[in-house]
């Protein structure tokens, strides 16, 4: 078998077929990266992966997850204040819980270098939006890098880093969902361990470093001064690619989305030009220019906002070009991923003649049933929500969070009516509490949420004395995004790690009631639910279950398959479909004749549906 | 050679990524250019999974274009219809394994199952050619990729890219006894048609 950790570390140069998240591993580790920080999130939680596949007295870096994005990203600067070359990365939404600390970088002289890798989401596959974080790059005068694939995610990382060591300035690499996930072969340089010195550097005269008063507008003033530098630079290394096709028409784009234009462009009979952006912020001036005046027509092809197409139109009004541009068409060219087919649609309304149609004309079938994802079987999150929608009564609120019990929303519990962000729902749930005595609240939380940004709403809510109820989701791991461990699990990324009790740091903060059952446990779920959204002030419950899909994994490895399923018992089952109607859980299937029938495939056998059964039909 | 696209889908767990990575270090053994894209994040949570995978030399993006692929490989019966209905051409080619996971309307009873044949009807239509893999109850569930792997290569459906090819890249992938017992699936597989 092919060992990804020894892969990683190899000297000679090699080739291999990799995803993006893992290229971008071994171009840390060739660039000397020493320190490496984040928060899971996806698409990124495969760098995390690939990081793990080196036994960590062999990691040429120091790798950690902290309890969120905001502190990764400081975690990683003030390495980097000592001459680490350091990195943090983390999903497009993480940037919004980092932004006090990552807007303020730019300013900054960082002397060992610093890369933020950003996991973009277009298309909202795994994200809560499909937000466009280039203008975080124009928000803080950050140089940005957009790859297309594996090979140039490798590539710009190596770019990236340098530039950065260079300038002492933070860069930020863009990745999007496929080009993370993305695999193709890639050729890998050799790596060269250099020699270490790990002096710490810090040093105030490197400053300044507190951006106070008077010190603000110098700072700034270099950080523009900055992107002229970083335009040079970008011309230097040929990072732009240039398709010539001796054509009047031109395109101007950047990262997967030229992959998509070559794609659809292949069986054209007349291909305009192509300029693929390498960098994205600070758009490179002199090239465009150039580019526009070689053309009669140029159309801006970019996912999500038009950032280009404003600045391009900008440089060519200055310039007083009479080059005829055109970006988006409508309001649909801002919205999902710039996938192959969206993109023939885009070039179709500005140059109707230019691609063929594509193979479907016909709108999907929806003869097909969806299939939404849910929570596994054996889920203690089922337990929970099936257990407390029997005792809220119907005008209460509950509000949701981000986990895996986010997915309650769906038929048949419907809880979690609003969801927004990480850490939200307890601040939201104040609110919904004010001026409200007759409908009872009732947030969500998950474990790894209550430290990521859990804390200060609850804090509030003890403040402010809002009257609602939390209930804490505990399983002991961050689940959805895939069995990280988090403050409370007993272990960090590298070593075991005392658990931070949830109880003990309730307490501390004086919440006065404080209920808590295993999920499993239904009835008394029930009992302490119904008590504490009686009581007029803030409470929580601690509801707990290991996360099963984990534990079942973990089985496996050292029992093998599971044997253990539930059955049930077709003379008590009377067809009153309590189990597949209302506790849901997806071992159970419906028959033709309205029997249910377990399926073996995906019952762990856990019995958490034994006590929902009335007719007592379900057995082990 | 003409680019080659396939489609594989499949539900959360069911093993489509570890398919997926088997064909493209196949087509790799193989000597062919390959590039791949699978879905990860909610995946595990018995949502959809899919995977892109286009052999050649002209292939760009990733992803396939609507109704491009050539084969679509599903491992569960709606998949297999959804897989075909997005992304198989009209005339190409579909092998499923023949086994069902109920998606939430069908066991909430607002919606109807698709049965095998409401999906030969759907493919017959579009003149496609399906090749059923049947579970036989022998099999762990965890396999069944390996047996629609078997079938795939037993009938020679992805040109150029041979059974010792396939052997290679699930020694890139796997070893021990994992190794073992999906070689002796894929070895011992009884071909479909
Ligand atoms: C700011 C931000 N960072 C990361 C994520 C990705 N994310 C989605 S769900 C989740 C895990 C939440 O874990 P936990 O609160 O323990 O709930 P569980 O999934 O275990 O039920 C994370 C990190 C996100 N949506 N937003």
């Amino acid at each position: 078998m092919k060992n990804m950790g020894d892969m990683l570390l190899r000297k000679p140069g090699f080739q291999e077929i990799v995803m993006g998240n893992t290229a971008l591993v071994r171009a840390m580790v060739e660039s000397g990266t020493r320190v490496i920080t984040s928060y899971p999130g996806s698409p990124t939680p495969e760098i995390a992966a690939a990081i793990q596949t080196i036994p960590e007295d062999e990691r040429p870096f120091y790798f950690e997850f902290s309890t969120n994005e905001k502190v990764a990203t400081e975690v990683a600067f003030g390495a980097a204040l000592n001459g680490h070359l350091s990195t943090v990365f983390f999903k497009s939404v993480g940037i919004n819980v980092a932004a006090d600390t990552f807007v303020q970088l730019s300013l900054l002289n960082i002397i060992g270098g610093m890369v933020v890798v950003l996991g973009d989401d277009p298309g909202a596959n795994s994200s809560q939006n499909e937000q466009d974080n280039r203008h975080f790059a124009y928000l803080s005068y950050t140089p940005m890098l957009e790859p297309a694939s594996p090979t140039e995610v490798y590539r710009y990382y190596k770019e990236a880093a340098a530039l950065s060591q260079k300038l002492g300035k933070v860069i930020i690499l863009r990745l999007t969902t496929h080009v993370c996930h993305a695999k193709e072969k890639v050729t890998f340089a050799e790596w060269i361990p250099r020699k270490e010195d790990y002096t710490p550097k810090f040093n105030s005269k490197n400053g300044p470093y507190i951006p106070l008063a008077s010190a603000v507008y110098p700072m700034k003033k270099r950080a523009l001064r900055q992107l002229g530098e970083v335009e040079t630079w970008i011309e230097q290394r040929r990072l732009n690619t240039l398709v010539e096709n001796n054509s009047t028409l031109g395109i101007i784009t950047s990262g997967l989305t030229y992959l998509s234009l070559l794609e659809i462009l292949e069986e054209a009979p007349e291909k305009p030009d192509i300029l693929k952006l390498a960098m994205v912020y600070p758009v490179p001036e002199r090239t465009i220019i150039k580019f526009l005046k070689s053309h009669d027509e140029v159309k801006i092809v970019e996912e999500l906002d038009d950032e280009l197409e404003r600045s391009i139109k900008a440089i060519a009004y200055d310039q007083h070009l009479t080059t005829r541009i055109t970006g988006k068409s409508d309001i649909d060219d801002w919205i999902g991923e710039y996938t192959p087919d969206k993109v023939r649609q885009i070039l179709k309304k500005t140059w109707p003649g230019l691609v063929a149609d594509g193979k479907r004309l016909d709108p999907p079938s929806d003869d097909i049933p969806l299939r939404p994802p849910q929570m596994c079987p054996g889920c203690g999150h089922r337990s929970a929500f099936h257990a407390i929608g029997e005792v809220l009564a119907k005008e209460d609120i509950t509000v949701a969070d981000i986990g895996c019990h986010t997915l309650g929303y769906h038929k048949p519990y419907n809880m979690g009516e609003i969801m927004v962000c990480m850490g939200s729902s307890a601040g939201i749930g104040s609110g919904l509490s004010l001026f409200n005595s007759s409908r009872k609240v009732v947030a969500f939380l998950g474990d790894s949420t209550f430290f990521h940004a859990g804390l200060p709403g609850i804090v509030n809510a003890l403040f402010n004395k809002h009257n609602l109820t939390l209930i804490l989701m505990e399983n002991g791991t961050t689940a959805m995004t895939g069995h990280q461990d988090h403050p409370a699990s007993g272990r960090n990324f590298n070593e075991i790690s005392e658990a931070i009790p949830i109880r003990q740091v309730l307490e501390g903060f004086g919440v006065k009631s404080i209920f808590e059952t295993d999920t499993y446990d239904q009835e008394k779920l029930r009992t302490l639910v119904k008590e504490a959204i009686n009581e007029k002030q803030f409470n929580v419950v601690i509801a707990k279950h290991p996360c099963m899909l984990l534990f079942a994994k973990k089985q496996r490895k050292v029992k093998g398959e599971n044997p253990f399923h539930v059955k049930i018992d077709q003379k008590s089952c009377d067809k009153i479909h309590t189990c597949i109607e209302k506790f849901g859980c997806p071992s159970f299937t419906r028959n033709s004749d309205g029997m249910i029938s377990v399926n073996n495939e995906l019952c762990i056998g856990d019995g958490s549906c034994i006590q929902t059964c009335p007719r007592k039909a379900i057995t082990r | 050679m003409k680019p080659f696209n396939i489609y594989l889908c499949g539900v959360g767990g069911q093993g489509t990524g570890l398919l997926s990575e088997i064909l493209l270090r196949g087509a790799d053994h193989a000597g062919l250019q390959a590039k791949a894209v699978d879905t990860h994040g909610l995946a595990q949570r018995g949502g959809v999974v899919v995977s892109h995978l286009r052999i050649g030399k002209k292939i760009y993006s990733p992803m396939i274009p609507a109704r491009e692929a050539d084969l679509v490989v599903a491992l569960e019966r709606h998949e297999a219809l959804r897989g075909a209905d997005t992304a198989l051409r009209d005339g190409g080619c579909l092998v499923y394994f023949n086994t069902v996971l109920q998606p939430l309307g069908v066991r909430l009873g607002s919606d109807r199952e698709v049965s095998e044949n409401f999906l030969n009807r759907n493919c017959k239509v579009r003149n496609i050619k399906v090749y059923i893999v049947e579970n036989g109850g022998l099999m762990e569930p965890k396999m069944q990729n390996i047996a629609v792997l078997a079938n795939i290569d037993k009938n020679n459906l992805i040109p150029l890219v041979k059974t010792r090819h396939l052997i290679q890249a699930m020694e890139d992938l796997m070893t021990g006894p994992m190794l073992e017992k999906n070689m002796a699936i894929f070895k011992n597989s009884p071909l479909t048609v």
